[in-house]
């Protein structure tokens, strides 16, 4: 699983390495991201611009990780591909993630 | 077989292609990971033919539809196998999943309903949105349980032209 975490201005920025998030790496992902969240910052942005392909279990992954964060704490998604947005808007759940536009640290966090 | 006159089917108005790349079938034991090859394998099969956007929602809906499989019509221990088959024409691509594991639940045949997300964050679903996706993308789709197997069959539309 090639997940890469750095912290920035105070975020942790998570940079999802695969190409594919889905049924066969689904169990995998939230492992390793409850991992890297045991030590939680208040500002988390997991960048999926490397990922274009996203199925349902891949997308509950993603919520389940959003869930286990500590209160208050938000998962927010940065850089999603046409077909990872794709699956966020059929869903509805781009209603429930804060989503930024772009890749997560290229001008995202200094446009403040 | 009774000795019935064969009725010819009428020839497809835009001739036969020679090599067949209107054609996919791909038989293969049930895993994730043999999922994921048959789906690059559909899709290489169509590059070229269908446009990144609808390779896209191709790709998703037998990820759904192979992975249900996987999970629930074969069970934790993956054993089975799926036959897939795609055949590409003028209306759009027309799918048929094949498998030899328990009938599929009839509440995946009723209308789709996405599960519900207006509630506080620790209430929010993780599951039930294949089907609903399944659903959303796909026409015409049919559902056959013979000789204790399933037969799900559905279209995906293509973009005239």
């Amino acid at each position: 699983m090639n997940l890469h975490a750095e912290t920035r201005d105070g975020a942790l920025i998570v940079q999802m390495g695969e190409r594919r998030l889905d049924a066969a790496i689904a169990i995998r992902f939230k492992d390793r991201m409850r991992e890297i969240l045991s030590d939680p910052a208040p500002q988390v942005i997991l960048d999926l611009s490397a990922v274009d392909f996203l199925d349902s279990s891949g997308l509950g992954a993603i919520v389940a990780v959003m869930k286990s964060l500590p209160g208050g704490c938000q998962l927010e998604l940065a850089g999603l591909t046409p077909n990872v947005d794709k699956v966020f808007r059929l869903t509805r759940m781009d209603s429930v993630f804060v989503i930024h536009p772009g890749r997560a640290g290229i001008g995202l966090l200094d446009a403040g | 077989m009774r000795g019935e006159a064969v009725q010819r089917l009428p020839a497809p108005d835009h001739g036969p292609s020679p090599e067949g790349t209107q054609i996919f079938l791909h038989r293969f034991q049930a895993h994730p990971l043999t999922v994921r090859r048959a789906l690059k394998a559909a899709s290489a099969r169509f590059r070229g033919q269908i446009s990144a956007q609808e390779a896209g929602t191709l790709e998703l809906v037998l990820a759904e539809v192979m992975n249900n499989i996987v999970e629930h019509s074969y069970g934790r221990a993956g054993r089975g196998c799926i036959t897939l088959s795609i055949l590409r024409e003028a209306r759009g691509l027309s799918c048929l999943v094949c498998d030899e594991g328990t009938p599929l639940p009839p509440v995946c045949l009723e209308p789709p309903r996405l599960p519900n997300i207006d509630c506080v964050l620790a209430d929010l679903p993780e599951g039930g949105f294949g089907w609903y996706l399944i659903r959303d993308l796909t026409l015409d789709l049919a559902y056959r349980r013979e000789e204790g197997h399933n037969l799900l069959a559905f279209r995906l539309p293509l973009q005239a032209g």
